[in-house]
């Protein structure tokens, strides 16, 4: 494997491990802030033993996403770093504000949120409860405003003299659609992950017989709450989607394995087997219209093709080609402004160009089957990307189901009643985590071979630092973390195992008799 | 706002940035470092962790902020930085990886073995940024072997072992003085009985060690070349790191206190910080507030000496990262300005209303009487 291999590999490792703590800390955040209120307004003392009891799992969690996160930030600048000079103008900024916002926030609360219970009064230990809620929260939309940006680069244009992308305008960054529908679409997935954790470990509970009330509360909680999260997750997955549409329309395709352009409205592939080789997919079975109406929202628009969308891929390379003749020039003619003019009219497919670096490093002058080769490059796996998706949004429309049901029952106060529901319940417990993954790889698997799209290819983004560095810190990020996920669910079994009683250090339930 | 002025204060910015960060996240190295020398029972080494127990974490955050500031204003230095010590970066990472799980998962375990190791991994926690921090340092005196292509691609040939050279191995003792000195104070000041009464025997050691090394390192520094920017300056240029030419002169790094005089105040404060804390160590908290004064004056003395570079390179000098052409567009310093301007003094409010709230010693019957809320 070379540096751009091991680099992605590292990134992808390390990101899909500190989303395993980041998606449950913004779920349970909420769901103490929602259980800690309902204590300061009843003053029944077993929802501040529920807070306290979920509280501890919580820590064990957060701590690992705080950690894990340090990562995340010190990597674009260790292995991305022509990445972090040629975007960092742009992408610096929302990780800046989310330390300054959001982090500090959540980071110093947290501290309170467990030495604090003696030390303040119950409204004052609330405000620390939601203030947590909302740094962490706060924290996922600035990264996804930073992500977003990398999907649908707004709000910024090239320089010469710097040799970057610089911001143009930080409102339409601020307010980028990709990052908007992603925010809501990626908390939404936080919350059905709280849910689910809550409802699992509750039903664990109540299939032993053990701490009834507090695990039937628990899940009455989180059965109202994930069902509005896992509701808002497929509406606002939509929104992605119609985003996605409109701004990374191969990533669409690729999804959908729509080889080629079809009359409007497309129809949707259910399932089949997409081939890369032959760019056809077998076995398919259609649902008429219904990629158009997710896509574009209308029925007479068409989505485009990937076969279409890498013709299209072959004009912007050679319009890419002229920019970037004109700036290799203006390097040793910075003044000449008929060059400067030339560079403005083609700049946008700039990063077109980039994409034949690979194939040759005098990119103007290219052959016409390099650049076909460039061009066919644009496709991403194929595949991946239409397996991840499906699996995804199955998991999604399950949880759905799951939450309504455990929403019915706890309605008619019969959570108790049905053990297969509690088993299930139960079971449901792995299945958030590898729907969430599941998204981040459709999300940037699928920007691929873009690490900002149209703008900078994946390869080019690596730092120079030797290979073997990089196999170096891989191969200990992987033994390193997977010690850490032991430790760490070591320490969750044995808490889930403890239990309220014995993690508080008092009979929860004894109490809650006492005080009717 | 003109350009120029926006850099200046980006530099400074920045140099608040990582005093801030040595500050608070200082004192939690250096309580990591000495833990398991002034804390021996187990219900000791938990005050000496509950000391810093509530606020760690929000202590923490301005290592990110200063992370994510120099990405955000100056992103060709976060790209040489961070790439150019590849292998150091990632011990600095594990170690910084390893200290809050250390902290949230030490006491949960209820084997010795188990305490004893996460002991440990505290203490490298706490060692390990604290040497590489310095040692850091000092290589921006030193130099490293770095340079630019035309597409302003960062290319080096920096390894682990050219980073360990005598003089940053200085630096780098420099700096672990200074976070036990303030690590000694802090857990004097906090923590109630033996752990504070050991802590505080340290004080006169850690900053006899401060004392001597930081001015050996000063004398160093005047043996070693400084950078300097001929020709016209471009204050307002963009941030291309290839367009100047660079002088380098014997001493060169005491240009700017020969030039200006008052910035021998800031190894002054270095000085008296170290020596007010021993003085006044019978009283906990002003010696911990005289202990931070170290890091301010040590980071500033540093910072002046260099400015205007921040890495200077040993193979292309006249590409050397300086504040006039590594800096972010006009723009985007402008609005992380506005929002540190806004943001930076509520931080500095709501971090001030929780030490308030978490005032008072840490005793061990506090501990036990709550096992599970505390480390």
């Amino acid at each position: 494997m070379d540096i751009v291999d091991l680099s992605r590999l590292q990134f992808a490792v390390t990101a899909l491990y500190h989303f395993l703590f980041v998606p449950l800390t913004l779920g349970l955040a909420v769901l103490l802030g929602i259980m800690e209120t309902v204590y300061v307004m009843t003053g029944r003392t077993i929802w501040r033993d529920l807070t306290k009891f979920w509280g501890t799992l919580f820590g064990i969690n957060f701590v690992m996403g705080v950690a894990t996160g340090i990562t995340m930030e010190f990597q674009f600048g260790t292995n991305w770093a022509y990445y972090s000079h040629y975007v960092g103008d742009v992408f610096g900024a929302p990780l800046a504000i989310e330390g300054l916002m959001a982090f500090f926030l959540e980071a110093t609360f947290v501290g309170i949120f467990f030495f604090g219970w003696n030390r303040m009064s119950k409204v004052g230990h609330l405000v620390i409860t939601w203030g947590l809620a909302l740094g962490t929260n706060l924290s996922a939309l600035w990264i996804l405003i930073a992500n977003g940006w990398m999907q649908y680069p707004v709000g910024s244009r090239f320089n010469a003299d710097t040799m970057r992308m610089e911001v143009s305008n930080f409102a339409e960054v601020l307010l980028n659609p990709v990052a908007q529908a992603k925010f809501v679409h990626t908390v939404s997935s936080g919350y059905v992950i709280g849910s689910v954790f809550v409802l699992a470990i509750s039903a664990f509970y109540l299939l032993r017989g053990r701490h009834v009330e507090l695990a039937k509360r628990s899940m009455t909680v989180a059965a109202g709450f994930g069902l509005a999260a896992s509701l808002s997750v497929v509406v606002l997955g939509d929104e992605s989607g119609y985003t996605a549409g409109q701004n990374q329309k191969m990533k669409i395709a690729a999804i959908e394995a729509e080889w080629n352009t079809q009359p409007a409205p497309a129809s949707f592939t259910l399932i089949g087997i997409p081939d890369m080789k032959s760019h056809t997919t077998k076995y398919e079975v259609k649902i008429p219209y219904a990629l158009g109406l997710i896509a574009t929202r209308s029925v007479d628009e068409e989505v485009p093709g990937i076969n279409n969308l890498v013709d299209v891929a072959k004009i912007r390379i050679k319009s890419g080609m002229i920019a970037y003749d004109a700036l290799a020039k203006i390097k040793t003619d910075r003044k000449n402004t008929t060059l400067r003019q030339t560079l403005d009219t083609h700049v946008d497919d700039l990063g077109y160009a980039f994409l034949l670096k690979r194939f040759r490093p005098d990119v103007q002058n290219a052959t016409q089957q390099q650049i076909d080769a460039a061009a066919a490059s644009t496709v991403p796996d194929v595949p991946v990307l239409f397996w991840s998706f499906r699996f995804m949004v199955g998991l999604g429309f399950y949880f759905i189901l799951l939450f309504a049901v455990a929403f019915w029952l706890s309605a008619k106060r019969k959570l108790t009643t049905y053990r297969w529901f509690l088993q299930a319940a139960f079971w449901t417990l792995p299945l958030p985590w590898i729907a969430a993954e599941l998204g981040w790889i459709v999300a940037e698997y699928g920007r691929q071979p873009w690490i900002i799209e149209g703008v900078l290819p994946t390869a080019l983004a690596v730092s120079g630092t030797a290979a073997a560095n990089v196999l170096f810190s891989l191969l200990g990020f992987i033994v390193f973390y997977s010690t850490l996920l032991v430790a760490d669910i070591y320490l969750l079994v044995k808490y889930i195992k403890l239990g309220p009683d014995k993690t508080l250090g008092h009979n929860v339930e004894e109490n809650l008799v006492a005080a009717e | 706002m003109d350009y120029e002025i926006l850099r200046l204060i980006w530099w400074a910015l920045l140099g608040i940035l990582l005093i801030g960060f040595a500050v608070m996240d200082g004192f939690d190295f250096g309580t990591g470092i000495l833990l398991p020398f002034v804390a021996r029972s187990d219900i000791e080494r938990r005050v000496v962790i509950n000391s810093v127990g509530p606020t760690w974490e929000g202590n923490q955050v301005w290592l990110i902020l200063g992370g994510g500031a120099i990405f955000a204003a100056w992103p060709p230095l976060y790209a040489a930085a961070f790439s150019g010590f590849y292998l150091a970066m990632f011990l600095l990472l594990a170690a910084l990886i390893l200290r809050p799980v250390g902290f949230k998962f030490r006491s949960k375990f209820q084997s010795t073995g188990m305490r004893t190791f996460w002991d440990w991994a505290l203490f490298v926690g706490g060692l390990v940024p604290a040497l590489i921090f310095g040692v850091a340092f000092g290589n921006l005196f030193v130099g490293v072997p770095y340079g630019f292509d035309s597409d302003l691609r960062f290319h080096e040939e920096i390894t682990l072992f050219s980073l360990l050279n005598p003089f940053a191995l200085l630096a780098g003792l420099v700096s672990v003085a200074m976070h036990v000195l303030h690590g000694a104070t802090w857990v004097s000041f906090k923590a109630e009985g033996k752990p504070g009464a050991r802590a505080r025997a340290v004080i006169p050691w850690a900053a006899l060690v401060f004392f001597v090394l930081f001015t050996v390192a000063g004398y160093w520094v005047l043996q070693l070349k400084g950078y300097q920017i001929t020709g016209a300056i471009n204050h307002d240029g963009p941030s291309n790191p290839t367009l100047k030419t660079v002088t380098q002169v014997a001493g060169g790094w005491f240009a700017n206190y020969k030039a200006l005089p008052i910035l021998w105040l800031a190894p002054l404060v270095a000085y008296l910080g170290a020596f007010l804390a021993v003085v006044l160590r019978g009283k906990p908290l002003l010696a911990w507030i005289s202990s931070a004064l170290v890091p301010v004056g040590t980071i500033a003395t540093a910072g002046l000496s260099l400015f205007p570079f921040f890495l200077p390179s040993t193979s292309h000098p006249a590409q050397s990262l300086t504040v006039w052409d590594a800096s972010s567009s006009k723009l985007t310093l402008e609005i992380m300005l506005g929002c540190v301007i806004i943001f930076l003094p509520i931080v500095l409010i709501y971090t001030a209303w929780v030490y308030r709230i978490m005032r008072g010693q840490v005793k061990a019957e506090t501990i036990l009487s709550d096992s599970n809320a505390n480390y």
